[in-house]
């Protein structure tokens, strides 16, 4: 055999460790309580922590807010890599900073610039944490990738499917990101808090002694530690030289009468009531946003009840794309009691959503995610 | 496991003879070498006889060898030293910073710095701070092999004298100060043409520097026949330990202290010796003297043999710069189609140890300056791995080598869409 044959016949198989598992960890409590819960179960493991966005990138935000609840930073990869020498497993930081802005943040910022309210962290799931991380988990040897997601995943044994279903403490229920990942990624991942309280996280924390055990949790958005993500996209519009509108926009009511002006799309949401900057007799929402004519369309609570809208960009996940309407529980925000639904597929990809009861502020970019009682059928972008 | 350490150029062990000269030092012989006691004196002879070791092996006198803390250190003072008002050395007195705080920023507007764009970061970016104090820096490029051409410097360097005074006219006259370039680069391991660019030097009365932290112990260093004024070593690099280097200051030399404090080293280099380190720093020297020249023989077969094999058995695959001379322990590999971060994490799990880029810059995203300085795009940069054999790497290690790498490169690659992307593009060449 010449050494190029030689070459192809190599095994690609990992034969480093039987069964080494990945683990996404960000410094904080959960994804670290995955790595001693996993390592209690016997898994070898490798700890991954991602650099994802640099910091110090936008030098007007420097300063600003309070720095221990920064995501990614020093401080968190010195957190995971303490857990990981307690521990004693390997722990390695990997840089996605180019995938991270390309994937979340330019397009959080497009989108906020567009009218639209986005999800980054959906982004992140399905584009950088179960893309690449999951690509360099595989590369490196390990078959699966585990997070400190609170959700669950099972295989359906009947239909063959990889199902995501909630976690069992709905106040910490993370599928409402998870829409997006399709059965390679979910069959390759683990998700081994699904199953349990934050208050168990927390005692199995302390038990093992993490040094992380009382760490508290990082509530923004990671590249936004400050939570102030309008003067981020003012910094960060900036320096990508992406034009701001230089003048004011107007805002209006639902029938173009204009009652005040704005100063950029991006810092209003739909159903938002403060900001609209000036007193008017009965309380007024934002109802929609019009970027190309830079007009904020505003008015009365009833007027921001939706009862259909449409959809497009689905995946789905428990079950396979449907051939007609079907029956979900819909939720179309984070925050958001799941209201019955007929969700109707048009194509692959879009498709229409009627809620039984009209629901309030149904927001362009944010997602509808179709649940089934505990099991996410699938998810799209609202339009 | 079995694990190989082929990172030699971030740092090598302590060697057993070294640490035992060492040990004394922390128990025994413990004084300040700057007491005028018997334990005291002791130590002082310590470090004088460190400081003659050390000399030898780049054939300097005593009195021209510097302690400081490190490489980086070294090239700090340099550099710094160089291009801030002067005294000349070995003379006991400076001039008293903050009468000339101002003065000294208007004079940088007229300093001029020659160094490359292959140099470590502790040049590049002490070049790069005196940009912003006002300097000007000429950042010489190099050939695909990574070699600065000698005559480059010499049209680089600029020798204005200073003209009388023009009302309402304002120019910027620029003089160069010092010329900086490595003896051998920590990713590549070639090995700049100093005596020729010494000679150039000379000929223009300009001081030059060498960080020859790479090179100091690998092959042989003579200061006389490079024509250089500076040189910056650092112990751990042949062998000694971590925190300590020495740099070089030829008699004669215009150099300013970077370091203010007490009297020692005749209060140049002010700060309480370390002992210790230091006399660990001179008896690594001694042992590299000593078998330099075996030494080298042995590693560069040992390190040819791991190059040949690995462009052998991995298609798509390149040695960097590896017509260049260079030192005998270095072997820098484009591995096309993969990220040179997963290989590095993927190897380390296999108990293989090397580096992508430089030892500091982990966790970068730039890819290495050293590899786009040469002509490797970006991509490139990212795709290649360094490996740097030791005086104790042995045969095994290297059969272990060839073994796993092509292994992890064959896993890589059929994870990585890059590298379909590749094979497309080149599907004629192999």
């Amino acid at each position: 055999m010449n050494a190029v044959a030689q070459f192809d016949a190599l095994p690609t198989s990992a034969e480093t460790q039987r069964g080494l598992i990945a683990v996404a960890m960000s410094g904080g409590v959960d994804s670290s309580t995955v790595a001693a819960v996993l390592q209690q179960q016997g898994h070898p493991i490798v700890g991954l922590t991602m650099q994802l966005w640099n910091q110090r990138r936008l030098p007007e935000l420097q300063g600003d807010g309070p720095k221990q609840h920064r995501c990614c930073s020093l401080d968190d990869v010195y957190d995971a890599k303490r857990v990981a020498q307690h521990l004693d497993f390997p722990h390695y930081v990997v840089n996605f900073e180019e995938q991270f802005e390309q994937r979340v943040v330019r397009p959080f910022v497009d989108q906020y610039l567009a009218g639209r309210t986005p999800i980054a962290c959906t982004n992140c799931n399905t584009d950088v944490k179960f893309e690449p991380l999951l690509r360099m988990a595989r590369q490196i040897g390990a078959e699966r990738l585990a997070t400190g997601h609170y959700a669950r995943i099972r295989r359906n044994g009947a239909t063959g499917r990889w199902e995501l279903l909630r976690a069992r403490d709905e106040s910490k229920d993370q599928s409402y990101f998870l829409w997006g990942l399709s059965q390679e990624q979910l069959s390759r991942s683990d998700f081994p808090l699904g199953e349990l309280t934050k208050e168990e996280v927390r005692a199995l924390a302390r038990r093992t002694n993490l040094p992380v055990a009382e760490k508290p949790e990082s509530m923004e958005l990671c590249f936004v530690p400050t939570g102030n993500y309008v003067q981020f996209i003012h910094a960060y519009a900036r320096e990508a030289q992406i034009p701001l509108s230089q003048t004011e926009g107007e805002i209006v009511t639902e029938d173009g009468v204009v009652i005040g002006h704005h100063h950029g799309v991006h810092n209003f949401t739909i159903g938002q009531r403060k900001g609209l900057g000036f007193a008017a007799g009965k309380p007024l929402y934002v109802l929609s946003i019009d970027p190309e004519k830079n007009r904020v369309i505003v008015g009365n609570d009833d007027a921001l009840r939706t009862t259909s809208f449409a959809v497009q960009d689905a995946n789905w996940v428990s079950v396979g794309l449907p051939l007609g309407p079907i029956r979900a529980q819909v939720k179309i925000r984070h925050k958001h009691e799941p209201a019955a639904a007929t969700v109707e597929p048009l194509s692959a990809s879009t498709g229409r959503v009627a809620f039984d009861v009209p629901q309030r502020a149904v927001t362009p970019g944010q997602a509808a995610v179709f649940y089934d009682g505990d099991r996410v059928l699938g998810g799209a972008w609202i339009r | 496991m079995t694990r190989a350490y082929l990172d030699h150029n971030a740092t090598t062990p302590v060697e057993p003879a070294v640490l035992e000269a060492m040990l004394p030092y922390f128990s025994a012989d413990f004084a300040n070498a700057s007491s005028i006691h018997t334990p005291g004196q002791r130590a002082r002879a310590a470090v004088e006889a460190a400081r003659e070791q050390v000399a030898a092996l780049i054939n300097a006198k005593p009195q021209e060898i510097v302690f400081t803390s490190g490489g980086t250190e070294s090239d700090n003072h340099a550099i710094f030293g160089s291009v801030l008002p002067l005294v000349t050395w070995p003379s006991v007195r400076s001039p008293n910073p903050y009468d000339d705080i101002d003065r000294r920023k208007s004079i940088a507007h007229r300093k001029h710095v020659i160094s490359t764009t292959v140099e470590h970061e502790a040049v590049l970016n002490s070049c790069q701070e005196l940009e912003k104090r006002g300097a000007t820096v000429t950042y010489l490029a190099v050939n695909t092999n990574g070699i600065v051409d000698p005559e480059s410097v010499r049209r680089a360097i600029k020798t204005e004298q200073p003209r009388p005074f023009e009302h309402g006219v304002t120019r910027v006259e620029q003089q160069t100060q010092i010329i900086t370039i490595m003896h051998a680069n920590n990713e590549l391991g070639t090995i700049q043409p100093l005596e020729a660019i010494g000679r150039i030097a000379k000929e223009h009365n300009i001081p030059f520097h060498t960080d020859a932290v790479q090179s100091v112990g690998k092959i042989p260093v003579n200061v006389n026949t490079l024509n250089v004024d500076l040189l910056s070593l650092s112990a751990h690099k042949l062998y000694g330990p971590k925190g300590v280097g020495a740099l070089y200051i030829r008699t004669g030399t215009q150099i300013q202290q970077l370091l203010y404090g007490g009297h020692h080293q005749r209060g140049f280099r002010p700060g309480t010796e370390n002992v210790a380190g230091i006399v660990g720093l001179g008896k690594a020297a001694e042992l590299a003297q000593h078998s330099l020249a075996t030494d080298a023989a042995r590693i560069s077969v040992l390190r040819d043999k791991l190059e040949r094999g690995l462009l052998a058995r991995i298609p798509h695959t390149r040695a960097n710069s590896a017509a260049a001379s260079r030192t005998p322990n270095t072997t820098n590999i484009l591995f096309s189609g993969i990220e040179g971060e997963a290989l590095v994490i993927a190897l380390d799990l296999k108990g293989l140890a090397c580096s992508v880029g430089a030892a500091c810059s982990s966790g970068a995203v730039e890819p290495s300056h050293v590899l786009t300085a040469i002509g490797l795009s970006a991509e490139e940069a990212k795709s290649s791995l360094r490996f740097s054999l030791g005086r104790h790497t042995t045969e095994a290690e290297i059969a272990f080598a060839l073994d796993v790498i092509p292994a992890a490169v064959s896993q890589l690659r059929a994870l990585s869409p890059t590298y379909q992307k590749h094979l497309a593009a080149h599907h004629d060449q192999l």
